[in-house]
């Protein structure tokens, strides 16, 4: 009896489990790579966080889609006043904020929900300052708190934000995932209830898509906003899968489970592309992937040495090793999608016999011994750190220069890295809002090479410094397109860096998801994107 | 395979008399050796994640850095700054008053985090026992009632390769049999993203039976069999091993040659007389599988994208999240404690002379 018994609910357990469910309409399901730390883009810090924030947020003005460039959103319009320093915005109207489970907005956007959200992370005695432990490190990496002199809302739909100094980024950085608009009305109803972190767990925006569920480290569930400012998605449900392993992700959108999959195995891709059951996308990345020399230390502040070794390393082999066919070379420190971008500029050539005549010249007849330091992690930038120095190292020796590579744990590395205690380093860096002056002012300029700093060249150079600091200072893009095209070249003479590549960032997509386009920040967007039947 | 050293309360001599009861005196002695051992993982799971260079501060910056004077705030908020030995104090303190505290990333309570993803993993780890004991224990007596025969060697060679397989390489491999080319099983997850049911206890199985929807349940076990079958595998083997010496010893006794000179049916001679018998090492072979199991139910979950603790804790360490690292490490702990005792507790179940003899 017992033995019927348990053949039957063997046979119970595997007739449940051959049957399948049935497939519901318009439902895109990204399998995002990782869980987020909240749904705050005000203190999150990663991709993945911001991924999953974004949909349910708008900005004042954003990014056009797949672009850097800034266009219009909650702000209609702005004007900038003569001397650069006043912006005024005018509110769009009639904007309408998702409704939640415990929240049921009384009234549509307004100025208030600017100031609130800006307020929260400008200043420390706001009652939401503090909340989820207040930290707002993109607010402060931008300098917002000594660019900003106020923000007032003049009425309803209309607000001033008057700035210390001219900042032509600053509206550059108004459309980063940081300066996202919240709802007044929520943090305050939350406020009273006593549960204000739960602004950043359980989020209200006006964004196209409204937050349903989180299942932490599982899934997250939003729908289409019918009432969305600019009309309704065209699917109805978006759900992340989060799905850490790539080998699974690939697995995951082979099997239908998952429609776009980021980050592929580097490895993989090559199938992927020969697979008609998945399209591949690719894009060069907002980053750069350099060669650092500490400028401050023998015999690197010579610039013949620094100039001689751009010269005797085989770029395109290292990019054919390392990248795989993911990246390409680098000759400015700026990526080519990025405007101003100087492409007349010439490349050192690859050439091991000139670079050991200006060794020479410059007093190494003999070549010198040197450090080579190479981060221990993956980045966007440089899938591998280790073998990418290793090439280097045997570039290097047959020009007589004898690099010892040195590597530690990440967070050390880059700390003295800043601290500027290498001779030569691999290095590089993921633009932030777009904008030139993110990587030749941020990398480059006097002010980031002190100690600390992230000028990991240690390069200050005062005609280059000077050329940054005046396109910061002008808010017309052709001269600014101009100062920051004759700094590239000035780059280029002093050779601080010998910059090594821009990645290309992939995306594999189900062949019925339509209008995807991928976004040169490496954030995942899903507003305007349908699938076929 | 020789036999296991008897672990337990036999090996424990007191050097004064408890006048208690043997099963008591049993129980005080075992609680007793739980504290130093409790003491001894606090000290572990806190100084060792801060031997790892980068705190929870460095590494979030990324290549841009971070001013001192941040930094120094920043630390002092996170209660970076004390003293180490402070810090120490301070937490065990926390810790005896159960205050996991608060996960430096998400900001929620440690023990709220721990708890809604632990039920994750405790379903998973259960069906993989259940998987492993039910085709172990079986493949075992088979083995050793047929020693030396095809059988035999077939289970032990299928053991040895079970035992020695790589978790990450035979559950991407199972992935791709099974989900990618055959499509019987889903590559991952929990449960098909159609149904959504409102966690209520946190075992899916359960949860999808309590709201009534069977084809939500029918989707959870089928996204169920595939993590089991990976992470049951070791135990599997291991059992199977340990049920064949264990088989192998007891069938040599007098008291089985006495039972089938009574004449009673081969059968009952092994599935009773022995098996009963050999049971006793193979209870403590399963329970010392706990820590095999949720030291597996890492890399599983994160094959299988399993919403539970071992995911967790490698998030954590990547993320510096001290505090959730060192709660989530004290309470797995606490975990395998508990059920190391619960299984002495089961010896004296199954083996009537060790609850009455001391």
């Amino acid at each position: 009896m017992k033995r019927i018994l348990l053949g039957a609910g063997l046979g119970l357990v595997a007739a449940m489990v051959m049957a399948a469910p049935a497939n519901a309409a318009k439902t895109l399901v990204y399998c995002s790579e990782g869980s987020p730390e909240n749904f705050n883009p005000q203190m999150n810090t990663t991709g993945t966080s911001f991924d999953v924030a974004l949909p349910v947020y708008n900005n004042l003005v954003q990014f056009e889609r797949g672009g850097t460039k800034v266009i219009p959103a909650l702000a209609e319009s702005w004007t900038v006043s003569d001397d650069g320093l006043v912006y005024t915005f005018k509110l769009r109207s009639g904007v309408k904020f998702h409704a939640g489970r415990d929240f049921s907005p009384s009234r549509d956007f307004n100025a208030d929900d600017v100031l609130f959200s800006f307020n929260r992370m400008w200043l420390k005695d706001h009652p939401y300052h503090a909340v989820s432990g207040g930290e707002y490190d993109y607010f402060n990496d931008m300098a917002m708190p000594e660019l900003l002199k106020s923000i007032e809302k003049v009425d309803d739909l209309t607000i001033r934000i008057t700035l210390n100094t001219v900042e032509a980024p600053f509206i550059a950085n108004l459309a980063m995932p940081f300066a996202a608009i919240f709802s007044a009305e929520y943090a305050d109803a939350l406020l009273k209830k006593g549960t204000p972190e739960r602004l950043d767990h359980a989020p209200i925006g006006t964004g196209p898509f409204q937050f349903v569920a989180y299942q932490k480290d599982a899934v997250i569930r939003y729908k289409a906003f019918e009432q969305y400012w600019d009309g309704k998605q065209p699917i109805d449900n978006l759900v992340f899968a989060i799905t850490p392993d790539a080998a699974v992700r690939y697995a995951k959108l082979k099997a239908g489970e998952c429609h776009v999959v980021p980050y592929p195995n580097p490895a993989d891709i090559a199938a992927m592309q020969q697979d008609p059951a998945i399209t591949v996308m690719e894009q060069e990345g907002l980053n750069v992937g350099y060669f650092a020399f500490n400028t401050t230390k023998a015999p690197y502040d010579d610039v013949r040495v620094r100039r001689a070794l751009n010269m005797a390393v085989d770029k395109k082999a290292i990019i054919e090793a390392v990248f795989q066919g993911a990246g390409k070379p680098a000759k400015n420190p700026i990526p080519p999608t990025m405007w101003s971008y100087n492409d007349t500029i010439q490349d050192y050539p690859y050439d091991p016999e000139k670079a050991k005549r200006l060794l020479a010249e410059a007093g190494f007849p003999n070549g010198f011994e040197t450090d080579l330091w190479a981060m221990p992690v993956q980045r966007p930038y440089n899938p591998n750190a280790k073998r990418m120095a290793e090439m280097i190292q045997a570039d290097l020796a047959k020009v007589g220069v004898r690099a010892k590579i040195v590597t530690m744990e990440w967070g050390e590395y880059r700390k003295r890295l800043q601290q500027g205690d290498h001779q030569t380093a691999l290095f590089g860096w993921t633009g932030d809002n777009g904008d030139p002056d993110n990587f030749l002012h941020v990398l480059l300029g006097c002010e980031a090479a002190r100690a600390g700093g992230s000028n990991v060249a240690k390069w200050c150079n005062e005609e280059f410094n000077n050329l940054v600091l005046q396109a910061k200072r002008t808010t017309d893009i052709a001269a600014r397109t101009k100062l920051y095209q004759q700094a590239q070249v000035i780059f280029k003479e002093e050779a601080p860096w010998l910059p090594v590549a821009h990645s290309l960032v992939h995306m594999a997509l189900s062949p019925k998801v339509v209008g995807y386009k991928m976004d040169p920040f490496g954030i995942h967007r899903f507003h305007g994107v349908d699938m076929k039947e | 395979m020789p036999p296991p050293p008897r672990c337990g309360a036999a090996a424990i001599r007191l050097p004064f008399p408890i006048p208690y009861p043997p099963m008591l005196r049993f129980l005080l002695t075992r609680a007793g050796l739980v504290v130093p051992t409790f003491l001894g993982i606090t000290v572990l799971a806190f100084f060792l994640i801060r031997l790892v260079p980068g705190d929870p501060i460095e590494v979030r910056v990324g290549e841009r850095g971070i001013a001192p004077e941040r930094l120094a705030e920043l630390r002092h908020a996170m209660g970076l700054d004390q003293p180490l030995w402070k810090q120490y104090a301070d937490y065990l303190g926390n810790v005896l008053t159960g205050d996991f505290g608060v996960s430096l990333v998400t900001r929620n309570a440690v023990i709220d985090e721990f708890l809604s993803l632990f039920p994750a993993t405790i379903e998973l780890a259960a069906a993989a026992i259940l998987f492993a004991v039910v085709v172990g224990l079986p493949a075992g007596v088979l083995a050793a009632v047929r020693r030396g025969s095809v059988v035999d060697h077939t289970v032990m060679g299928l053991s040895l390769t079970g035992y020695s397989m790589p978790i990450f390489w035979w559950g991407l491999l199972l992935i791709l049999l099974f989900s990618v080319n055959l499509g019987w099983t889903p590559v991952s997850g929990r449960l098909d993203l159609l149904y959504y049911v409102e966690p209520e206890t946190g075992f899916m199985l359960i949860d999808t039976l309590l709201a009534g929807d069977t084809d939500a349940f029918r989707s959870a076990l089928r996204h169920l069999v595939l993590p089991a079958v990976v992470l049951g595998t070791i135990p599997l083997a291991v059992i199977a091993r340990m049920t064949r010496s264990a088989m192998l010893e007891v069938l040599g006794e007098d008291y089985i040659r006495t039972a089938r000179a009574k004449g009673l049916r081969e059968k009952r001679v092994i599935g009773l007389h022995a098996l009963r018998n050999a049971l006793i090492p193979v209870v403590t072979v399963i329970g010392l599988q706990a820590g095999t199991l949720l030291g597996g139910a890492i890399l599983t979950e994160t094959i299988f994208s399993w919403p539970g603790i071992g995911k967790w804790l490698v998030e954590s360490i990547n993320r510096r999240d001290y505090p959730a690292l060192q709660g989530g490490i004290l309470l797995i702990a606490t975990t395998v404690i508990a059920v190391n005792l619960l299984v002495d507790l089961l010896y004296g179940v199954l083996n009537p002379r060790i609850r009455h003899a001391r």
